[in-house]
């Protein structure tokens, strides 16, 4: 059993996985049981300022898409900051984070854009004994349109103004939640950065409308014959939620600030994929709101075992793919490979033949006995088949060892060379 | 004292009337929608379906199955229907074991086809049971044509000559349409009255007469329907029942199972039906299958199905045998009939091996289902079987050349007979 004990930013906790700000982290009721469910940590869902809460709908607050056997694939919501009153929460926290010392409790906050409400909110929070505050700069619906969350998140000079405010006015450390609900992830991030923030964390919800009521004419989730954006998250935004993190962690004016990667982990593989692009720890939420906390189990024991099988330390894995993110500038157009199906594991669907031959390269061979192989003069190895292919592995991409031949290009593969090598570059003939 | 499974000889109500009801009804139950939309989930859409083509009729499966996994039952349904107007009977009798479901390619990955049968069921039904007929009828086009027997084959026909804007008489010398989905399907198979519900709905097309109680040869010749129509369909049927051609044959107590499960169609109550208390179905196919599984569902306490040849060689597929024993039918391969013993009524069979070793099963009640066989020759044969066209003469269904003794089969054959009729029919030749 790996030692899974993570130490994201000074905060300690027994496995870099977290719940995220999000209704699973409401109170103290759902923390503990998360905790006793061997959660590593949690960020407890934001509170604002000091007054009446916030007042959340009473319809439906999610919408969601599925895939076979209606698998929740995204989720999207429409709820706000927590609507219980500060108190309560500021009392539950402290007595949380004194039953359970061993665990991380961060908390997020958001309050309205100006000094004083940031200063008063960290002055309530200081006797918790919390480990840390994350900055709510993400939400991107209600909030948003009072000026804050994504509202702060997609303005970078907003980004850093508040975390000066937030690191002068408290010793704590401090986590940036970034919204992907802007252009370049980087701005927002480097903004954080040169504030002071200890670490960001990516990505909060993404804007979306999960689907329309075809009888009602509304957008889902539907309150009173309306709707409105919500945000999106679950397994569809990982890849989104993957670029971002990368984005950040390659990138010269952030690659030193730690990460908290979020957005669409469900599984151990989920995670180790998030930590091997950069981040320190991840958090999570739609897998928990879908299956319980009881997931964290599968979370701990297959990156435990992934961990031993590799021989590395949780610290070894994190960033390890990072350097292996570029441009696609630097990709080596001397790299070839072709389509090989293997003959035993083919169920004969003949889905790869139907992707290939209407929407691709020609490449794929039936023949009357529903034998499907791959034409290597056609093939340009774009994947598709393999993506389509409802058997995992039974149609693999085979590499041309350098030097052997082509069949498309009659060529054979040659040494590594990119686009910006490449004679059809107009760069390239200009610099000749 | 009730009868019971233990009471001898033949008599009725060895089960309670409500058992029986129960019995006979819990088959296959419906999908509920929920149950539809997981089954339909594990289509995988293939390119150029291997389901379809070994559908008799060439539904287009992943088409239908897609249909219902978007939530639209209804065009699934029609999907269906403009291939198979008889696909609600087609998704419960069909032997989709040895047809689209053994091809899926999800029965060559684990052993579990898509669930095919039960999904086209409930596309149908769900359109069906709003009474919609999704087709329109053609402008008439002044043409008429006879058909003879309502069975698949014929309505299939009808429906499609109708569909045409033709004008079609359909005789029966039965009093109900339907022919074997009427007469022919275990009870068990077609609950709910469905053979009549499917002709009455099939109808619906409109431009088609049914004219029951006629008989081709008693009410009517051939050449006189050939002199007052356009055109003449044959879709009849296999009317004779091979004999054993033993000795005994006629005693009390053995009878032809065609008979016993036309009865079991017609019965409303079925436990006022009588059966033996020891019944030997002597027949390998789906009537002999069909009639020891009723007989176990009607209370009998023995019931052995002896078929001549191997296991392997049996007509009924390996699913519909394992559905016979597992309803407490014992069958018995390899072993062919030598006589029928009793005195006045039947005691016993004595079979022998193919060894030549014989043994003798007790009898009550015994059971032929080894066959049938055309009757009349109203145009030229080809083989056992009537030619499929002669002139303007057609023939389709179990008594033409190509027939397989399926409902699905003799829809195809009924509904491609009605397309070249048409093209005959309108001119451009055939």
């Amino acid at each position: 059993m790996a030692n899974l004990t993570s130490n994201f930013i000074g905060i300690k906790s027994p496995n870099p996985f977290w719940l995220a700000s999000a209704p699973p982290t409401d109170k103290a009721y759902n923390v503990e049981r998360a905790y006793e469910a061997g959660w590593g940590g949690v960020v407890w869902k934001t509170l604002g300022s000091e007054g009446p809460p916030v007042v959340n709908v009473s319809g439906p607050r999610y919408g969601a898409i599925w895939g076979a056997d209606r698998r929740l694939l995204g989720l999207n919501n429409i709820e706000l900051i927590t609507d219980r009153p500060l108190q309560i929460n500021l009392d539950e926290i402290k007595a949380v984070k004194r039953k359970w010392r061993d665990r991380a409790l961060v908390i997020s906050l958001m309050v309205p854009c100006d000094e004083e409400s940031w200063k008063d909110i960290l002055h309530r929070i200081e006797d918790t004994e919390a480990d840390g505050v994350e900055l709510n700069f993400g939400c991107p619906h209600g909030m948003a349109e009072r000026g804050m969350g994504s509202a702060v998140g997609q303005v970078p000079e907003y980004i850093e103004m508040v975390t000066r405010w937030v690191k002068k006015h408290s010793r704590m450390p401090c986590i940036v939640k970034l919204t992907p609900n802007i252009n370049d992830i980087r701005k927002p991030a480097e903004a954080a950065h040169r504030g002071g923030a200890d670490a960001v964390s990516l990505i909060n919800t993404i804007n979306s409308i999960t689907s329309v009521n075809l009888d009602s004419f509304a957008p889902e989730p539907m309150i009173d014959g309306k709707g409105t954006h919500g945000g999106y998250c679950g397994p569809a935004v990982k890849p989104i939620a993957l670029n971002m993190v990368a984005e950040i962690a390659r990138n010269l004016a952030t690659r030193d600030l730690p990460i908290s990667g979020i957005g669409g982990v469900t599984t151990w593989r989920d995670a180790a994929e998030f930590l091997a692009l950069g981040a320190g720890n991840v958090q999570v939420c739609t897998a928990a709101m879908t299956y319980g906390f009881k997931i964290v189990s599968e979370m701990i024991s297959g990156l435990s075992d992934y961990l031993d099988d590799k021989g590395m330390e949780l610290s070894d894995l994190v960033g390890r793919a990072t350097p292996n993110v570029t441009d696609w500038q630097f990709l080596n157009l001397n790299y070839v490979t072709k389509a090989v199906i293997n003959q035993d594991d083919c169920i004969k669907c003949g889905r790869c033949f139907a992707a290939c031959e209407d929407t691709s390269h020609q490449a794929i061979a039936m023949s009357a006995d529903r034998t499907f192989t791959v034409k290597d003069e056609e093939c340009v190895a774009c994947n598709l088949c393999v993506n389509v292919c409802p058997v995992q592995d039974c149609i693999t991409m085979v590499e041309v060892p350098k030097g052997g031949l082509d069949q498309r290009t009659g060529r054979k593969v040659g040494e590594y060379a990119n686009w910006t090598m490449h004679p059809n570059n107009p760069s390239v003939a200009a610099a000749e | 004292m009730p009868n019971s499974p233990q009471t001898p000889g033949i008599v009725a109500q060895r089960l309670p009337s409500g058992q029986v009801a129960e019995n006979f009804a819990t088959y296959q139950p419906a999908y509920a929608a929920h149950e539809a939309r997981v089954a339909a989930d594990r289509c995988y859409f293939c390119h150029d379906a291997p389901c379809m083509t070994a559908c008799p009729t060439a539904i287009d499966i992943p088409l239908f199955i897609r249909q219902i996994a978007t939530g639209t039952p209804d065009a699934a349904a029609k999907t269906i229907f403009a291939q198979n107007i008889m696909g609600g009977m087609c998704a419960r009798v069909c032997p989709t074991e040895t047809l689209c479901e053994e091809v899926c390619v999800r029965e060559l990955a684990e052993g579990k086809p898509v669930e095919i049968g039960r999904l086209q069921r409930f596309a149908t039904d769900s359109l069906m049971a709003k009474g919609v007929h999704p087709f329109t009828r053609a402008a008439d086009t002044g043409k008429r044509v006879a058909v003879v027997g309502a069975g698949p084959a014929g309505l299939s026909c009808a429906h499609r000559l109708a569909l045409h804007g033709h004008t079609v008489t359909v005789y029966d010398r039965k009093s109900k349409a339907g022919g074997l989905n009427e007469y022919g399907i275990a009870a068990y198979k077609s609950t709910d009255d469905f053979a009549a519900r499917e002709v009455e709905w099939l109808l619906k097309i409109g431009g088609i007469t049914l004219q029951t109680g006629k008989e081709l040869g008693r009410d009517m010749t051939l050449e006189s329907l050939q002199s007052s129509f356009d055109a003449v369909f044959l879709g009849i049927g296999l009317g004779g029942v091979n004999a054993l051609g033993l000795g005994g044959e006629d005693m009390a107590g053995v009878s032809n199972a065609v008979d016993f499960i036309a009865d079991l169609r017609q019965a409303a109550d079925k436990s006022t039906l009588t059966i033996g208390r020891d019944v030997v179905v002597i027949g390998g196919g789906m009537t002999a299958v069909d009639a020891a599984v009723q007989a176990k569902l009607l209370g009998a306490q023995t019931v052995t199905m002896v078929y001549r040849r191997g296991k392997e060689k049996m007509s009924a597929s390996v699913y519909e045998q394992e559905h016979a024993t597992a309803s407490g039918v014992t069958i018995v391969y390899g072993a062919a009939p030598v006589k029928i013993l009793g005195a006045g009524k039947v005691e016993a069979v004595e079979f022998a091996y193919e060894s030549g070793e014989t043994f003798t099963l007790k009898a009550d009640q015994v059971f032929k289902a080894i066959g049938q066989t055309l009757v009349g020759e109203p145009i030229a044969r080809d083989g056992k079987k009537l030619v499929q066209r002669a002139g303007k003469v057609w023939a389709g269904g179990d008594c033409a050349a190509g027939g397989e003794d399926l409902t699905v089969t003799a829809v195809a054959q009924g509904r491609d007979a009605a397309e070249e009729m048409n093209s005959v029919l309108m001119g451009g030749g055939a």
